[in-house]
């Protein structure tokens, strides 16, 4: 279980995540949704401890975040940012097999690799394995970088808009693949996604947030509405209910 | 595997070249009929293998501490002299110097290496508050507070009178290495030693922040080792030969083209690259004016900015 008490980050006298006290449990998908500086990824970053919280606590299963040490946490929480950047010129299979860092140190061992093929596999990325990172696509890269994080095999997988760069097809693909991990492998996926219909279609929980508060959470059936969306967005949005999912057209 | 025998090969001819080129006469026949006392046997020990050891170590420290400033500081332009660390450095000597003439070598070394530290931690710093990351500007910035160390330093060693020392630090030069005068290079080659056997860690420095703490690594500490090593290397290798210019710049460059950036995979080429160049320079700054010499800061100043060049204009050039 993730918890949150009082998570409080400013800058100045702009506060972006303003005392957040959130349980998010073990297992399944849980979305986190909201306009863009809602605070959704910092947020995401405060419970990674990428970020220092100005006042407040993460723990993950009991550990606080801020006093655990750092390897142990990897090989529970993995946590993937948006518009990263990498300047090293490293291949696919260097990059994905570096998620294995936290429990090989460096000294992989087969199933390490197996692991390593796997996760290159998962996200169909077999056959440019070898290409180095700056000779791919932004959405092989965005995929590269997820197959990163799912090799470092943790409990908890954070991931900050996973759809960035990605066509439909590898979209739902992604969508698809997450779902099918959290189930048979019981893993824990908390993401921030700005597309409100994979957030409903996809996920078990879903968790709003405006200037920087989680304003609503709860399953898709209680969170996407109508009424709902227009307190967290400020729009009207239409749903409507196909083959038992509840979709917003937010086109119109 | 063959490959890297190969290039094994290649810096083992050119060492083996570099023993025997020089004023006076040594080769294997007057090695053979004189003996162990006399003059081919005294200048092989004394001169000849001292020098081609000190550029062998010199060369595989100044091309590894280019690629680990490349990582730290995640570009492709950063090295030791485009960064503050050889300048700082620089200073470092010329004030303990000044303080303190008579200290040991080890103590000058250690007042020069956290110099060199500093200047480097500065840049460092800077880079931090840099709102835009764009990738030529990085070097632009290492090299304008170079040149302000350097402004101080040259002040002060003017009114001192020690320009001829600053001067000596800032042009590598290997005709003046004997036996007992290079021994400190060991220092810096145990550290590249060292930096290999942390070699993953750097990639994930490399690869950013937000990669090392997920990946449960103290960025702080990766960086902070790796600056250390930096440091000092840069300091042992200004205070013994003087500063090698575009080595750290141009050999892991090469090397990344075809090989990548995964340090661990890159090291030992840019090891083998870099002490070959350092090796096939100095035997050609020897040869080409015989029986006087071109130092080896001109001649990589030469074959270096050309190889850069080639590097910065080539087709699909990535300047990332």
């Amino acid at each position: 279980m993730i918890e949150t008490k009082a998570l409080t980050k400013s800058y100045g006298s702009a506060v972006v995540v303003d005392n957040v006290s959130l349980s998010l449990p073990r297992g399944g998908i849980t979305s986190i949704i909201g306009a863009n500086g809602a605070g959704k990824s910092t947020l995401l970053a405060l419970i990674s401890r990428l970020l220092t919280p100005t006042a407040g606590s993460v723990t993950v299963d009991g550990l606080d975040v801020a006093t655990t040490a750092g390897d142990v946490l990897a090989r529970r929480l993995s946590i993937l940012r948006q518009d990263n950047h990498i300047a090293a010129r490293l291949t696919i299979r260097d990059l994905v097999a570096f998620g294995r860092y936290p429990h090989s140190k460096g000294r992989m061992t087969a199933e390490d690799q197996r692991m390593v093929s796997e996760a290159i596999s998962y996200l169909a990325l077999d056959d440019i394995a070898d290409r180095f990172l700056d000779e791919i696509s932004g959405g092989q890269r965005q995929r590269a970088f997820v197959a990163m994080v799912l090799c470092q095999n943790t409990d908890y997988v954070l991931l900050d808009e996973p759809l960035n760069n990605l066509d439909m097809k590898h979209a739902v693909g992604m969508m698809k693949l997450l779902r099918r991990i959290a189930d048979d492998l019981k893993k824990t996926f908390v993401i921030v996604i700005h597309d409100i219909n994979f957030a409903s279609i996809y996920s078990d929980r879903i968790v709003a947030m405006r200037d920087g508060i989680v304003v609503r959470q709860g399953s898709p059936a209680e969170i996407v509405r109508t009424d709902v969306l227009r307190e967290i967005f400020g729009i009207d949005i239409a749903i409507h209910e196909v083959d038992g999912h509840r979709v917003g057209l937010y086109y119109l | 595997m063959l490959p890297i025998a190969l290039g094994i090969a290649i810096v083992v001819s050119l060492a083996l070249t570099s023993l025997f080129i020089g004023a006076s006469d040594v080769t294997l026949s007057t090695l053979l009929e004189s003996g162990w006392q006399d003059g081919p046997m005294q200048v092989l020990l004394i001169s000849r293998l001292p020098r081609t050891l000190a550029l062998i170590l010199a060369g595989t420290a100044m091309a590894v501490s280019g690629t680990l400033m490349q990582m730290l500081a995640r570009n492709r332009f950063a090295e030791p002299s485009t960064v503050g660390t050889v300048e700082a450095a620089k200073l470092g000597f010329l004030t303990v110097l000044i303080a303190a003439p008579g200290a040991p070598i080890f103590v000058k070394l250690i007042v020069a290496s956290i110099f060199a530290l500093a200047g480097t931690a500065i840049f460092l710093r800077i880079l931090q508050r840099l709102p835009l990351h764009s990738t030529l500007i990085v070097p632009l910035i290492g090299i304008l507070l170079g040149g302000v160390i350097n402004a101080v330093a040259t002040f002060i060693a003017y009114r001192f009178e020690l320009i001829q020392s600053l001067e000596s630090w800032s042009t590598g030069d290997f005709s003046m290495i004997l036996s007992g005068r290079y021994e400190l290079l060991w220092l810096a080659f145990a550290l590249t030693v060292i930096a290999y056997l942390m070699a993953d860690r750097f990639t994930v420095a490399g690869m950013g922040r937000d990669f090392t703490v997920n990946l449960g690594l103290d960025y702080r500490s990766v960086v902070s080792m790796g600056l250390i090593i930096v440091s000092v290397v840069t300091a042992v290798v200004v205070v013994t030969v003087g500063m090698i210019p575009f080595l750290g710049l141009v050999v892991p460059n090469l090397v990344s083209l075809t090989l990548g950036d995964n340090v661990r995979r890159t090291v030992p080429w840019v090891a083998l690259l870099g002490a070959g160049l350092v090796l096939a320079c100095d035997i050609a700054g020897r040869l080409i004016n015989a029986p006087y010499e071109i130092p080896i800061g001109t001649m990589l100043g030469v074959v270096g900015s050309a190889l850069f060049l080639h590097l910065l204009l080539r087709k699909h050039a990535r300047l990332a």
